[in-house]
């Protein structure tokens, strides 16, 4: 007997990592694969501990390049399967990622930022911006949300298995140490109370009948022998994700209309940049916040129409440089000056924000009113 | 008019001939695969598994689904395919490299958590797609790519022992033989055995394969055989290493 | 924001801070309020000071750790040292009296008060309830949460135990009570 562990809309006040294994049982994810790595550990506590209740399946492998192709496995099986690592685990994640890139594979993958490079701390961080959208030998043809609050952990953790089927491409919650560790509230709710379907999966390999008899057999491959055959299939695959970028795009910005000064950054450091906009807006500053929430497919469009109407952008980011490389080729042609606060491996809170926005002013670099 | 040559019944017939070089002993190890799929009836529940080096050109060969993974990936890609649908049959087929190197620690941790999954693993001394490199299972003083004058014992050691590795560390429900493509009945009785290990839900089985690389080896076809029948089984004792004990059996 | 009210609490491991931490945002989480809480973690499973950092607030809470704390309590000669960094004008710094080595003490906080919550944990209670005494030290410091809140939170975390001695209750009740008068008192 599979018991419904969630039922009706619940306030809850939990840690980043119980929220994420919540919202895997709540998108109906089937097994997990993990292999222990701080500060993702909690994920895998919880869901052991969850799963049997609900049916659902746990395997500790004996690396992260096997919790991701076990994962792959799963989803070949035709299981909603997902795996949780961070910092060196992530690297080693972005092999398995890129097969799941050529074969379009529905892996669901939820990354929990640490410090870094190497083993760095276990702590926070958001240096695995580049790793996460473009690791592995390719151009990053997955999908990557970047979260801020347990809510946000919430909805996409259960967004990420319907994006990753419905589309086929692998995809990423990208979140960080704070995010996994820290307690706040939320609100837990079954998908369907809120009309959200979660995509059907079914077998890709393994399919009712005798191949070859009945149906033909699936044979999927990566490998190519000829040049022209890959250009074909990266083409093919490169032009699908184009197509869907505009469904899977999700971005937010406020007081963004008369702003002259755009504060850029994403997860839990876009809490601190929204309390510094509203901070500075208080005191007369016209400053305008926008938060890519897909930074793979990047909002490039729509921040480049805000950037060109401002006189200074800002990106912030615990990381030297990694989101500010994102806006970059995003906004490429748009001549607005930009400027940074990064802080890698270190968390930024609002004061730090308004005071670098002040500081630039008082540069008299730019001319805003 | 052509005279087709018998194939086993789960080969995919559009996909023959085969991509492998002449006297390469895949084909052979293949068709005793494809002889014990037949035996068993177990076309429609087979997942095969091919890795990186020459055992991916088996990506198309049966008609049976198949996934071409990465180098020494292949077990886990089965081992999390198995654990989701264990009405499934895996089969994870690689070579010397893809086992006992890049994926040693897959081979390994797959065997102790006795994974219900069938690992075939070809062994032919060398790395063959890659163009003749040195593989853990180069025999002493054989010249490879990578050992030109000789595989020093001294500075790389041993052959690797697969199947003797997981008898000692599987459980006792676990199946792990050394088959030889110059043996097709034996061979095609190790894999018997070993799916039907998996079939029963006892644990993990595992066959290594003495085959041919007389591309790399450079050798004709009277030295082909000649290596794998004098020279291999010197280092590799052809047999069962352990047999399982039925679930419950074991002390 | 005017209503944020920021606490570091630290202390050595086994003085039970992360527990306090705990207590306090899940008492204001019941209480319609926003609460934030994130411990300090690092690769040592033990040892070293542990420290919770806590946000309360009727508004979304914004970066999950602060620069200065409204109040920051330290229960150790090392946890002192550790979050003078957290400490400004505006800070009420809250120290226990065992601590007899004061050099280190912040300069620059609004107040610095010195409890006897170890003593009167020993003496008066049981050690065990020393950081019940902390919690009352804390609510009245703050007034973050209400006396009955913070009962209510002791019978939801500790319900389980009182249950099979009744004594426990009246224990951890007591101890709650003492850490509110010894604030009342030097304040």
């Amino acid at each position: 007997m599979i018991k419904n562990l969630l039922q009706g809309e619940k306030k809850v006040f939990m840690t980043g990592n119980e929220v994420i294994a919540w919202a895997a049982i709540a998108a109906k994810a089937d097994i997990m694969y993990g292999y222990p790595i701080t500060p993702q550990n909690e994920i895998m506590h919880y869901w052991t501990r969850m799963a049997p209740k609900a049916g659902k399946k746990f395997l500790q492998t004996e690396d992260e390049l096997s919790a991701g192709f076990t994962t792959i496995g799963g989803v070949l099986a035709g299981k909603r399967a997902f795996t949780g690592t961070a910092g060196p685990g992530n690297t080693l994640m972005q092999e398995p990622v890129s097969m799941a890139e050529m074969m379009r594979l529905p892996m669901v993958i939820v990354i929990q930022q640490r410090g870094g490079p190497s083993t760095a701390t276990v702590i926070y961080s958001q240096q695995e911006t580049n790793l996460t959208c473009y690791g592995g030998n390719g151009e990053g043809l997955r999908v990557v949300y970047s979260t801020a609050t347990h809510q946000d952990l919430f909805d996409y953790t259960i967004k990420a298995f319907n994006t990753a089927w419905k589309y086929r491409f692998p995809t990423f919650v990208l979140a960080d140490g704070y995010q996994a560790k820290m307690r706040e509230s939320l609100t837990m709710y079954d998908p369907k109370d809120r009309g959200i379907d979660m995509v059907p999966v079914e077998p890709i390999l393994g399919k009712p009948g005798v191949p070859g008899i009945d149906r033909s057999p699936t044979h999927i491959r990566n490998t190519y022998n000829t040049e022209e055959e890959l250009y074909d299939v990266i083409m093919s695959i490169a032009q699908d994700y184009e197509k869907f970028a505009p469904e899977i795009i999700e971005y937010d910005e406020q007081n963004i209309n008369d702003a002259e000064i755009i504060i850029i950054s994403h997860g839990v450091v876009s809490r601190a940049a929204y309390g510094a906009m509203l901070e500075l807006r208080e005191q007369g500053y016209k400053v305008g916040y926008f938060r890519p929430i897909t930074l793979r497919p990047f909002p490039a469009k729509q921040l480049f129409n805000r950037a060109r109407q401002a006189k200074m952008l800002i990106v912030v980011e615990s990381a030297l440089g990694q989101l500010a490389k994102l806006v970059k080729d995003a906004i490429y042609g748009c001549a607005t000056p930009i400027e940074n606060l990064s802080k890698p491996g270190v968390g930024i809170i609002s004061e730090e924000i308004v005071e670098r926005v002040k500081t630039l002013l008082k540069g008299g670099h730019f001319n805003v009113s | 008019m052509s005279v087709e040559p018998k194939m086993p019944k789960c080969w995919r017939k559009e996909s023959k001939p085969h991509k492998f070089c002449p006297g390469c002993g895949h084909g052979l190890a293949l068709k005793a695969l494809g002889m014990a799929i037949d035996e068993l009836g177990i076309q429609d529940k087979v997942v095969f598994g091919c890795d990186i080096g020459c055992s991916l050109l088996a990506w198309d060969f049966f008609d049976v689904d198949i996934v071409q993974t990465h180098h020494g990936r292949t077990t886990p890609v089965i081992t999390g395919l198995k654990r989701a649908n264990p009405d499934l049959i895996g089969i994870a087929y690689m070579g010397d490299g893809g086992g006992y190197a890049i994926g040693s620690q897959h081979l390994v941790n797959a065997a102790t958590r006795n994974e219900k999954i069938t690992a075939i693993l070809v062994n032919n001394t060398n790395y063959g797609m890659t163009g003749g490199q040195m593989a853990p299972t180069t025999l002493p003083n054989q010249k490879t790519e990578t050992s030109p004058y000789g595989r020093s014992i001294e500075e790389t050691g041993y052959p690797t022992q697969g199947p003797e590795m997981v008898a000692a560390i599987a459980r006792d429900e676990a199946y792990a033989a050394r088959g030889t493509v110059a043996n097709m009945r034996q061979l095609k009785g190790f894999f018997k055995k070993a799916l039907q290990n998996q079939i029963d839900g006892n644990g993990f089985s595992f066959v290594e394969v003495l085959s041919t690389c007389p591309t790399n080896w450079r050798t004709d076809a009277k030295g082909t055989w000649k290596y794998l029948e004098e020279e291999m089984t010197k280092f590799f004792k052809v047999g069962e290493f352990k047999t399982p004990a039925a679930k419950g059996e074991q002390s | 924001m005017s209503n944020l009210i920021k606490i570091a609490l630290a202390g050595e491991g086994g003085q039970g801070v992360q527990a306090v931490a705990e207590i306090i945002t899940e008492a204001a989480h019941e209480d319609g309020r926003e609460a934030l809480y994130i411990p300090n973690f690092g690769v040592e499973q033990r040892g070293g000071v542990s420290i919770a950092f806590v946000q309360i607030s009727s508004d979304q809470i914004r970066a999950p750790k602060f620069q200065k704390g409204d109040i920051v309590i330290a229960l150790s000669e090392r946890a002192i040292i550790r979050t003078k960094q957290y400490v400004d004008q505006n800070t009420i710094f809250v120290y226990d009296k065992s601590i007899t080595n004061v050099e280190y003490l912040p300069q620059n906080a609004k107040y610095v008060l010195g409890i006897p919550a170890v003593e009167i944990s020993k003496t008066e209670l049981h050690p065990r309830v020393f950081n019940v005494v902390i919690l009352g030290a804390v609510v009245k410091a703050t007034g973050v949460i209400s006396e009955q809140d913070a009962k209510n939170a002791l019978e939801k975390k500790l319900g389980h135990k009182f249950e099979q001695d009744s004594n426990l209750r009246e224990l951890n009740y007591k101890a709650l009570q003492r850490g509110m008068e010894l604030v009342e008192k030097v304040i």
